[in-house]
């Protein structure tokens, strides 16, 4: 199942561990991105804390944690390539994984329909 | 996801409608996204983005509208140039009456203060004089030239004229293809010549670091000659964005961030533009605007200087990131005014202002970026090397 935010990120749940990253109309947006800083495994974070920093060619952009959780998984691998973001937004360019207590909360977001709505 | 810094968000909050270049439509059609600057709506990317668009100007070659700048005419009342070179030289601190026919240079118009009003490009035409200056300084450039010139000088602003620029190493072969006599031409040299058979007033010059041209063309027959430029081989169309991470990778001023009314000709660096004569001892010495402070200074040396900086991560750090000394000094002893990733250089780049005894290449300094001192070197300009015809 995959919820997206008013932030332009993708939620995809699997048990109680969220995958997030940012939707391809947001990386579009961003232009470019040439660098990436991540939280660190083991971080409890809050919702609406900004966890990720994103710097395109052209601006600085925050990433907000969406859901009360711990971080249990980051992508290194964009860190090393920021431009897998633009490439595979949805794919190989997942931002991090965060362990949540409270599934429900999901419920919360937009449904695909609802998020290419709101970007029209 | 929130943004804090975006460099096209230059616009003028006046509601006063945005202008178009004469290229507007086909930037549309080229699908470029458009944003407000300096009162203007011009492309900041394309499509194929800023990356692919720098690398155009370094590997094949760009092309950018920059019809927003504005191209004056300066004619001398008394039929003499050279009335007009000097008059120019009342309110600007360079040599305009050595410069030879058919030949550009940089200038700066300076305050009472020593600060710089805006810097331009000046073109001897035989009769009359050709200057390009900002967007942004549009208004005020124009008022300061009619108090101080208007007694010797038609001072005329071109409303009907694109502005193109052409850059990289591919650039002339796809302006020669229009027009073979442009390949003669050398850095800073200005002709009158057809391309496509379209009349242009072409010089060699540029704000990337690369070879190229700058081409004023009638504004009803600009879209023609931009299309037949982009058919050429290797020419791509670019935008704000690009001329931005090129003209920081080539260490190159943009006004209103790297120089204005409180920086200084020395403290900026450029105290190249200021030739001989008009210096101490010259035989036109002095005689602008702030002449005391800025004499003394290009004599003397300044308090403090422009500087590059090779942040040593990956952050870059942009503007106004405060500069410090060491990890825990409680001061900053500057501040960044231009900072981006730089594509050719392959990491980040900025531009600060630092105290004279901290400029030395090679320094160690701190750029706070967000709460955290992240170590940057002092770095020579330009982060990467010129490449003119001279």
């Amino acid at each position: 199942m995959t919820k997206y935010t008013e932030d332009h990120e993708w939620l995809d749940l699997d048990g109680d561990i969220v995958t997030v990253g940012i939707t391809e109309h947001a990386a579009e947006q961003l232009g470019d991105i040439v660098f990436i800083e991540l939280p660190e495994v083991g971080d409890v974070v809050a919702s609406g804390a900004e966890v990720v920093t994103i710097e395109s060619v052209k601006a600085a952009s925050d990433i907000a944690a969406p859901l009360d959780g711990e971080i249990v998984e980051i992508n290194a691998k964009i860190v090393e390539t920021p431009g897998l973001v633009n490439e595979d937004p949805s794919g190989e360019g997942w931002f991090f994984k965060v362990k949540i207590e409270d599934v429900g909360a999901l419920a919360e977001f937009m449904d695909e329909d609802e998020y290419k709505a709101m970007i029209d | 996801m929130s943004e804090h810094d975006e460099m096209d968000g230059q616009g003028d909050a006046s509601g006063e409608a945005l202008a178009r270049t004469p290229l507007t439509a086909l930037h549309e059609s080229l699908g470029a996204r458009m944003a407000p600057f300096a009162g203007w709506l011009m492309p900041v990317q394309y499509p194929s983005g800023i990356l692919r668009e720098h690398a155009a100007a370094r590997e094949g070659a760009a092309l950018f509208d920059v019809s927003h700048m504005c191209q004056v005419i300066l004619r001398p009342r008394s039929g003499k140039l050279e009335d007009a070179a000097l008059a120019l030289e009342r309110i600007a601190p360079i040599s305009v009456a050595g410069l030879a026919p058919d030949r550009q240079r940089y200038g700066l118009f300076t305050a009472p203060n020593g600060g710089i009003l805006d810097d331009f490009m000046v073109a001897n035409r035989g009769d009359h004089l050709f200057l390009v200056v900002n967007a942004a300084r549009r208004d005020h450039d124009l008022a300061h030239l009619r108090a101080h010139l208007s007694d010797d000088c038609e001072i005329e602003a071109l409303t009907d004229r694109a502005l193109i620029a052409l850059q990289g190493p591919r650039a002339e072969a796809a302006a020669s293809a229009l027009g073979a006599s442009v390949a003669s031409m050398k850095f800073m040299d200005v002709a009158e010549t057809a391309l496509a058979g379209v009349p242009c007033l072409v010089s060699r010059s540029g704000y990337t670091g690369e070879d190229g041209f700058e081409i004023s063309i009638p504004a009803d027959r600009a879209e023609g000659v931009a299309e037949a430029l982009l058919e050429q081989a290797g020419v791509a169309p670019s935008g704000l964005g690009a001329r931005d991470s090129l003209r920081l990778e080539a260490g190159l001023c943009l006004y209103g961030s790297d120089i204005d009314e409180t920086t200084t000709p020395a403290e900026a660096g450029l105290g190249w533009a200021i030739q001989k004569i008009r210096r101490t001892g010259g035989a036109r010495e002095g005689g602008f605007p702030g002449a005391a402070r800025i004499l003394a200074e290009l004599e003397n040396g300044p308090s403090r200087l422009r500087i590059g900086l090779r942040p040593e991560g990956r952050a870059p750090m942009r503007p106004p990131t405060a500069i410090f000394d060491s990890e825990d000094a409680a001061e900053p002893v500057g501040q960044v005014v231009s900072g981006a990733f730089g594509p050719t250089l392959g990491g980040p780049m900025a531009m600060a202002y630092a105290p004279t005894a901290l400029a030395a290449p090679g320094t160690r300094l701190f750029g706070e970026v967000r709460g955290k001192r992240l170590p940057a070197l002092v770095a020579d300009l330009p982060f990467v090397p010129h490449r003119y015809k001279r």
